[in-house]
């Protein structure tokens, strides 16, 4: 299994991705989670940038721009001026159980792997390991949308969730980059949605919190 | 030809457009219907032409990728073409009369046209894709049609007419769908042409062969699929319920017959016993609910069902005959069926446009406020007694000569080796002739309850004629069910190109014959003469009337017999309930018939009731059932609507976690 340094490198950065996304499972105070959701989307421009280099496609560094302007800084930064405005920033939120949590994130990881790899044995290895890493990273990202109460770490889960797809998506060769600009722009309109809803949701419950809405709708609880 | 016949469909859709816009304005129904007569004319002429002339195809650039769209006109299509034109357009013509009196001509006009589109695209379809198309927009056009008057419909408890009918109609589409995946096989050439050469094995065949039974079956009125008949065709504007009638169960009826007929490689024997048994089970279940009913129009879509009971066993018998290589029995099997199709278009839509127009006089559809109409509506009231006569097969009439030749067929029965045939065939013979004998109880008791007697209601009292539109109309299908009543040959040798298409024989030439006598094996067997008949019974009628006159000396006029009690209300009249009496209480067993009369104690001030339960005996155990199941799981579903999102977020999850989990260890 000689690979070479390239492969090395891209194992390496997609590697690092999940292991961010576990960061991200373990965080459970808000500010603290919006700066790793910065590192997440720069772990993802590095790796989108590495793939550029030895795919030879450089429509993919403008991949790369995109999440590193939009993702690590624009949509932390407004995020965290809604923190401050809501005045949550001292909130800690209530996590069920983060050892337990963690414990179904290793086993998810293991599912990806066990599912994806014999599945793509007879692609690039390059891209047969991103596909699996990215099929980890989707689903630690809907792990925590399902784990977490406050709606604004929901959102981060999702936007991580995000980042995998764009990861699985680089990783195989040929997307189109008309694709994945408009991807881009979609999820900054899903995040004006997501702001002006929260920023609704806040002024007719005064929390954030997405079970004080289930209690509106008359849901048992 | 073809090309000029394929062009109507995508006229009749843009006189749907035309209706869209012109809803609101009298010309739009002039335009909608007059342009509708224009075109069904064209199909009529095309249809008929195409009979004699030989097969034609075309295959336009629309339609799925590589398989296009195959239309095809032969002997079959223009026989049903034609059925289309004639009924289509008389629906149209009396609607132009009809059609003045609706108060939503937006939820009419535009779906008239596209339901005849549809099944005129369903006739020249010649590839699976193209069918289907075609008979879900007939269903799609039909149901807006039946939803029309949803709003002034029945109560809630009671099943709902358009929501009955779109679930059988997809149940329809659906079976077909599958028939034609069997037939089509895993090359999937959904061309007809495919489907033609494809032999299947024996065990696809009888599937595809049951799907397309209960497919065209369900769409026809087959029971026990005919129950949203009775339900929806009540439910349309009556000219609408004489399309239904009249021409959309020959459509399915056609379907069946390409099906089976055409595309499918001979089939095993029970398959047509199967069809036997239901055609005979569907004639004698459809007249004893048709007796039993007091809606005029509800009665109607009942003998609907009886009709097409006995078109199926003219298609079964003649399955029978030609599995076993008799091809001039099958050959008049259906010619009889198809015979008996034609004549069925013709009555019941003149019967359903009868019930219109006293819809529309009185605003009744219950026979027991009708009455005395005879006075109000002379002409309707000859016209609806000449489609009555036909429909309960009187000679001279169209229906006795169709219905005749079933029996012939029936009579005819060879040597079949088959048990289930050899019993099935006089199994039917006496089903069909206790049909017949209800039949015509059934319309006798329809007619004398509405047009006879004294009126029973200030409503039917206060009723004028119809307009000439729709009298031109009724006329024109009563003229018409005399004529192929007395002629019965030309008939029968209009339809011999498509006998010969479909079971490789046909029926001897009718025409030849002298004084135009019908004989459908041999004179020596059995022969009938319509013209014989109609001129013995018109001579002897005149004879009559001369004799009494001359010796009675004019029309007397006195009291009738009023069992001792002066000045009678109209309620005391024999009513429509009265008649059914006696075949209630014989056939009372299969319907659970309960009378319950309420009598008030001496010194109470309240009316006496009489009412009267039935069972059902098609719905009640079969259908509502069904009805609970979905209700039951539909209940249990319910929390499903009232989650956190947080579950519903765990649900995708779940979901998603378990999809992988089968993956992983389904390597």
């Amino acid at each position: 299994m000689s690979h070479g340094l390239s492969f090395d490198i891209a194992h390496m950065l997609a590697g690092g991705l999940v292991l961010v996304s576990f960061l991200m499972l373990y965080q459970d105070r808000l500010l603290a989670l919006l700066h790793v959701l910065s590192l997440h989307a720069v772990v993802l421009a590095l790796s989108v940038a590495w793939q550029a280099w030895i795919q030879d496609a450089p429509h993919l560094f403008i991949t790369a721009a995109l999440a590193l302007g939009f993702k690590a800084i624009l949509i932390p930064m407004v995020l965290r001026r809604m923190v401050f405005q809501m005045g949550i920033h001292r909130e800690i939120e209530t996590v069920g159980g983060i050892g337990l949590t963690m414990l179904a994130g290793i086993a998810l990881v293991a599912l990806s792997l066990e599912v994806m790899l014999p599945v793509t044995s007879d692609v690039d290895p390059v891209a047969r390991e991103d596909i699996a890493l990215a099929l980890s990273v989707v689903m630690i990202g809907m792990l925590m949308m399902v784990t977490r109460r406050n709606a604004l770490s929901q959102v981060v889960g999702f936007m991580s969730l995000e980042n995998g797809i764009i990861l699985a998506a680089t990783g195989a060769r040929g997307m189109p980059l008309v694709v994945e600009i408009s991807v881009a722009f979609s999820i900054l309109i899903a995040l004006i949605v997501i702001g002006v809803f929260l920023f609704r949701i806040r002024e007719q419950f005064d929390t954030i919190d997405v079970e004080a809405l289930d209690r509106s709708r008359g849901g048992q609880e | 030809m073809i090309g000029q016949l394929a062009a109507v469909v995508p006229a009749f859709i843009v006189l749907g457009v035309v209706g869209i816009v012109t809803a609101r304005v009298q010309a739009g129904r002039v335009l909608v219907y007059g342009g509708s007569l224009v075109l069904c004319a064209v199909l009529l002429g095309g249809g008929l032409a195409a009979l004699t002339g030989d097969i034609q195809r075309i295959v336009l650039p629309i339609g799925i990728p590589w398989v296009g769209g195959h239309l095809r006109l032969d002997a079959l299509s223009g026989f049903f073409l034609a059925l289309i034109g004639l009924g289509g357009g008389g629906a149209s013509l009396f609607a132009l009369g009809y059609g003045q009196s609706e108060h939503h001509p937006g939820r009419v006009l535009p779906f008239f046209p596209a339901f005849l589109a549809g099944m005129t695209l369903v006739i020249l379809a010649d590839d699976a894709f193209l069918f289907l198309f075609g008979w879900e927009l007939m269903s799609l056009s039909s149901w807006a049609l039946v939803m029309a008057h949803q709003d002034e419909a029945t109560a809630p408890s009671a099943p709902q007419p358009g929501y009955v009918y779109l679930l059988m109609a997809t149940f329809s589409g659906l079976t077909l769908l599958l028939a034609f995946g069997l037939l089509a096989g895993a090359g999937g050439g959904l061309a007809f042409d495919n489907m033609r050469l494809h032999a299947a094995g024996p065990g696809v065949t009888a599937g595809a062969f049951v799907l397309a039974l209960i497919g065209a079956g369900s769409k026809a009125g087959l029971v026990p699929l005919h129950v949203w008949l009775p339900l929806a065709h009540p439910a349309a504007p009556s000219h609408v319920s004489a399309l239904m009638s009249g021409v959309m169960t020959k459509v399915a009826v056609y379907g069946f017959v390409r099906i089976v007929f055409d595309l499918l490689a001979p089939q095993p024997w029970w398959t047509a016993t199967l069809v036997l048994v239901a055609g005979g089970i569907t004639a004698v279940l459809g007249v004893l609910q048709a007796v039993l009913e007091r809606d005029l129009k509800r009665l109607l879509a009942y003998s609907t069902v009886e009709n097409i009971g006995i078109i199926f066993v003219g298609l079964g018998m003649a399955l029978a005959f030609r599995l076993n290589g008799f091809a001039a029995g099958a050959a008049l099997a259906i010619t009889a069926a198809l015979f008996h199709a034609f004549n069925h278009t013709l009555f019941k839509s003149l019967l359903f446009f009868g019930a219109g127009a006293v819809l529309n006089a009185t605003g009744r559809r219950d026979m027991e406020t009708m009455g005395g109409l005879i006075h109000r509506m002379p002409v309707t009231a000859f016209f609806f007694l000449a489609g009555c006569m036909a429909v309960s097969a009187l000679p001279p009439l169209n229906g006795f000569a169709s219905e005749w030749l079933t029996f012939q067929a029936v009579l005819l029965r060879p040597q079949l080796p088959q048990w289930g045939l050899k019993l099935m065939f006089p199994v039917d013979g006496a089903l069909l002739a206790l049909a017949a004998a209800l039949a015509a109880a059934c319309f006798v008791r329809a007619y004398g309850a509405a047009f006879l007697g004294r009126p029973r209601t200030p409503a039917a009292e206060q009723a004028t004629e119809v307009d000439h539109w729709s009298l031109t109309a009724m006329g024109g299908f009563a003229l018409l069910c005399l004529l192929a009543g007395i002629f019965p040959g030309a008939v029968i040798d209009a339809l011999a190109p498509v006998s010969q298409a479909m079971t490789g024989a046909r029926m001897p030439v009718q025409l030849a014959d002298p004084w135009l006598t019908i004989a459908p094996i041999a004179a020596s067997r059995s022969s009938y003469n319509g013209l014989l008949v109609f001129s013995f019974i018109a001579v002897s009628m005149l004879l009559t009337i001369a004799a009494v006159h001359r010796v009675s000396r004019g029309i007397r006029r006195s009291p009738p017999w009023d069992c001792g009690f002066p000045q009678a209300a109209p309620d005391t009249q024999y009513s429509a309930t009265s008649f059914q009496q006696p075949i209630r209480r014989v056939f009372g067993v299969i319907f659970r018939v309960r009378d319950s009369v309420d009598m008030p104690a001496p010194g109470e001030r309240r009316a006496a009731s009489i009412t009267q339960r039935r069972w059902d005996p098609i719905w009640d155990p079969l259908y509502a059932p069904i009805a609970g199941l979905v209700s039951w799981i539909a209940e249990r579903m319910n929390v499903l609507q009232f989650l956190t999102i947080r579950s519903y977020l765990s649900f995708v999850f779940g979901a998603l976690v378990v999809l992988l989990l089968t993956l992983a260890l389904w390597q």
